[in-house]
C-alpha cells in the first residue's frame, strides 16, 4: 500500500501558471485516469507528485512524509514512473531494459538474483515478451516497445504506478493490450495514475476520473458521475453524445463549440 | 556468455601486448634474456633497459589508454553520446594546459606533485563546465560545439605559451605536453598518478549503476531511484581526476575514450556499466601497440604517441558521427 497526496499543490514557472490549487490523492488498488487537454498540467501534476518538480505553494506528501524528503531509492520502491518521452540512447537488450526496473532494490542488471530475478521474468511474461528477451530494443516495433517500457515498470513492483500517455501512437489492439496489463496490475493490488487522450478508453478501464483544464482540476470522480456532454463541453469544447452500455463507453464527436 | 569471456580475453591481449612492448625495441631482447632480467638475473643492461626503459614505457603507454578508454565509456554513458570524449570535449587540452602553465611558472619545479594537481586542476574544469552546459542544453550538438570551443581555447593559451617561451628547452619541454608521449617514463611518474585515479576509479564505478538507468533517459532514471545530481558529480570528479593524472603522465593524447568503447560496445549489449571494464583495457592495449608501433616506424625523429592516436582516431570519430548520422535519418 502506498498514497501519494497533493495538497493545494500551485506551480508557477516562468509567470506561467502551470498548475493551480490541485488536490488529489492517489492509492494502491485504484485506477486514475487523467483526462484534460494539451497543456492542462496532466504532466506537471505527475512531476510534482514524483518530485521531478517543485511545487511553489502547497504539499505534497508520499506515505505521510514530504516526497522531496524521501530518498529516490525509497520513492521508487513506492512509485515507478513510465514518462511521456521514453528515449533510448543505445540498443540495448530488452531484457536489460526490463531489469533496469529493479534499479531501486541495488540489482545489477548482468547479475540478476532472487527476487529480482522472479520480478523481471514475471513482468517479461505478463507482457508477452519472452521469445523477444535478447533483441536490441532498436529492432523492435512501437507496440513491442511499448510492452517492454511497461514490463520495466511491473518489474519494480512498486504499490503504485504513473504513466504518462502509454498508449499514444499506438494501434487500437495494442491500446486494449496495455490498458488490460495495467488493469490487471491494479486488480492485483497496485495503484494506477495514467494520462489518457482517448476518453472512453480512459472510462472503460479507469475507476476514477480526473479532469484537468489550464492548470485546474475540474472534476474528479468515477466515469458514471463525470463523463457527460456537459463535462466535455466544459473542458475540450467540443460537442459530444455519450452513450454508455453497462462499462462499453462510446463517444461520438459532432464538433467544436462555437 | 561473450560477456564473460570477454575480460579475461581483452587481459590476455593486454598481457601479451605488454611483453611484446618490452621484447621490442631499437635492439630486440630475447624472451629468455626478458625472463632473466624479470627474474633479476641477467646482465646488468638488460635489467636497466627492462626496468627503466621499456616496462615503465609499456606500464605508462597502458595505464593512460585504460585511463581514457574508461573517462570516455563513462562519459559517453553520463551524455549518452557515444562522441563524448576527453579529447573531444576538451577535458585533456585544458589538462594539458594546466600543465604547462605548471611548467611554465617553474611551478613543476616546487614539488613533483604539482604538475598532475595542476593538470586535474585543469581537466575538473572543463568536465564541470560541460556538465553545466549538459544541464542546460539537451543538444549533444550544442555540447561537442562547447568542447570543440573549449580545446580551442585551450590550444590558443599553449599556443600563446610556446610563443612566449624564453628558451628552446622550455619550448621543447611544451611541445611534448601538446604531442603526447609515454617516451622516457619512469615507475615515479605513474605512482604520482596513481592514487589520483585510484580515487578517480573509486567515483566511476560508484556511478556503474547509474550509467545504465541513463540509458532510458533522465526522466526515466530518476523515476528508477538514480540521484542524478550525485551521478553527474561522480561521473564529472571521476572522469576529471582520471584524465587530470593521464594527462600528468603523457600528455594530451585523443581519441582513445572513443575508439575503445565504440569497439566494446556491441560486444556487451550496449550496456554503459558492462562498456566501462573491457573499455578500459582495449584503450590500454591501442596505446600500447600504437606505442610499439612509434618505437618501430622510421622517422628522422621519434613519433609522438599523441600524434599517431589521432592519426588512427580522428578517422574514427568522423567514421562514427557520420554511422550516427545514418541512424538518426
Amino acid at each position: 500500500m502506498a498514497e501519494i497526496k497533493l495538497n493545494n499543490v500551485c506551480l508557477e514557472a516562468g509567470g506561467v501558471r502551470l498548475l493551480y490549487d490541485a488536490s488529489a490523492s492517489f492509492r494502491s488498488g485504484e485506477f486514475i485516469a487523467l483526462i484534460g487537454p494539451n497543456g492542462a498540467g496532466k504532466t506537471t501534476m505527475l512531476k510534482c507528485a514524483l518530485a521531478l518538480m517543485a511545487p511553489s505553494t502547497g504539499t505534497v506528501m508520499l506515505d505521510g512524509r514530504t516526497i522531496a524528503d524521501i530518498t529516490p531509492l525509497q520513492r521508487a520502491r513506492l512509485v515507478s514512473y513510465l514518462p511521456q518521452s521514453r528515449p533510448l540512447a543505445w540498443p540495448v537488450r530488452v531484457r536489460d531494459v526490463v531489469a533496469l526496473g529493479r534499479y531501486a532494490y541495488g540489482a545489477s542488471i548482468t547479475k540478476l538474483k532472487g527476487e529480482d530475478d522472479a520480478a523481471v521474468a514475471e513482468a517479461m511474461h505478463d507482457c508477452d515478451l519472452d521469445h523477444l528477451a535478447d533483441r536490441r530494443t532498436d529492432t523492435l516495433s512501437g507496440g513491442e516497445l511499448a510492452r517492454v517500457h511497461c514490463a520495466r515498470a511491473f518489474a519494480a513492483k512498486a504499490p503504485l504506478l504513473i504513466a504518462d500517455e502509454p498508449v499514444a501512437s499506438l494501434d487500437p489492439s495494442h491500446q486494449f493490450q496495455i490498458m488490460a496489463l495495467i488493469r490487471a496490475y491494479v486488480d492485483n493490488g497496485g495503484g494506477a495514475v495514467v494520462v489518457l487522450h482517448d476518453i472512453a478508453l480512459a472510462a472503460r478501464f479507469a475507476d476514477r476520473l480526473i479532469w484537468m483544464k489550464d492548470g485546474e482540476i475540474h472534476a474528479n470522480g468515477n466515469p458514471d458521475e463525470t463523463l457527460t456532454a456537459a463535462r466535455m463541453k466544459q473542458i475540450f469544447a467540443v460537442n459530444a453524445i455519450v452513450a454508455q452500455d453497462k462499462n462499453d463507453w462510446s463517444l461520438t464527436l459532432t464538433g467544436e463549440c462555437a | 556468455m561473450k560477456d564473460r569471456a570477454l575480460i579475461p580475453l581483452l587481459s590476455s591481449i593486454a598481457f601479451a601486448a605488454i611483453i611484446a612492448a618490452c621484447l621490442i625495441g631499437s635492439t630486440a631482447m630475447s624472451p629468455g634474456r626478458l625472463l632473466a632480467a624479470l627474474a633479476g638475473a641477467g646482465s646488468t643492461g638488460d635489467a636497466i633497459v627492462l626496468w627503466e626503459i621499456r616496462l615503465p614505457r609499456a606500464i605508462a603507454a597502458f595505464v593512460v589508454g585504460a585511463a581514457l578508454g574508461l573517462c570516455g565509456a563513462a562519459l559517453q554513458g553520463l551524455l549518452r553520446n557515444p562522441l563524448a570524449e576527453p579529447g573531444v570535449l576538451g577535458v585533456s587540452a585544458c589538462a594539458s594546459l594546466g600543465a604547462t602553465l605548471a611548467l611554465f611558472y617553474g611551478a613543476a619545479a616546487l614539488s613533483p606533485i604539482t604538475v598532475p594537481v595542476a593538470a586535474i586542476s585543469g581537466a575538473l574544469a572543463a568536465t564541470a563546465l560541460l556538465a553545466f552546459a549538459a544541464i542546460h542544453t539537451s543538444s549533444v550538438v550544442t555540447l561537442i560545439l562547447i568542447g570543440f570551443g573549449l580545446s580551442s581555447f585551450a590550444g590558443a593559451l599553449m599556443a600563446l605559451l610556446l610563443n612566449l617561451a624564453p628558451n628552446p628547452f622550455t619550448l621543447s619541454d611544451l611541445i611534448s605536453w601538446t604531442l603526447g608521449s609515454v617516451a622516457n617514463r619512469s615507475f615515479d611518474d605513474i605512482l604520482l598518478a596513481a592514487p589520483f585515479m585510484a580515487v578517480g576509479l573509486v567515483f566511476i564505478v560508484l556511478s556503474r549503476r547509474a550509467l545504465s538507468a541513463l540509458s532510458l533517459g533522465e526522466e526515466t532514471a530518476h523515476g528508477l531511484g538514480v540521484d542524478l545530481p550525485r551521478a553527474r558529480g561522480f561521473v564529472i570528479l571521476g572522469t576529471g581526476l582520471i584524465t587530470g593524472a593521464a594527462v600528468s603522465i603523457a600528455g594530451a593524447i585523443g581519441f582513445i575514450g572513443i575508439m575503445a568503447p565504440h569497439l566494446v560496445r556491441p560486444l556487451v549489449g550496449y550496456d554503459p556499466a558492462r562498456t566501462l571494464t573491457p573499455s578500459a583495457i582495449l584503450g590500454g592495449v591501442i596505446l600500447v601497440l600504437a606505442d610499439i608501433g612509434v618505437r618501430l616506424i622510421p622517422a628522422p625523429s621519434e613519433l609522438r604517441l599523441g600524434v599517431v592516436a589521432a592519426l588512427i582516431g580522428a578517422p574514427a570519430f568522423v567514421w562514427i558521427a557520420i554511422g550516427r548520422g545514418r541512424a538518426n535519418g
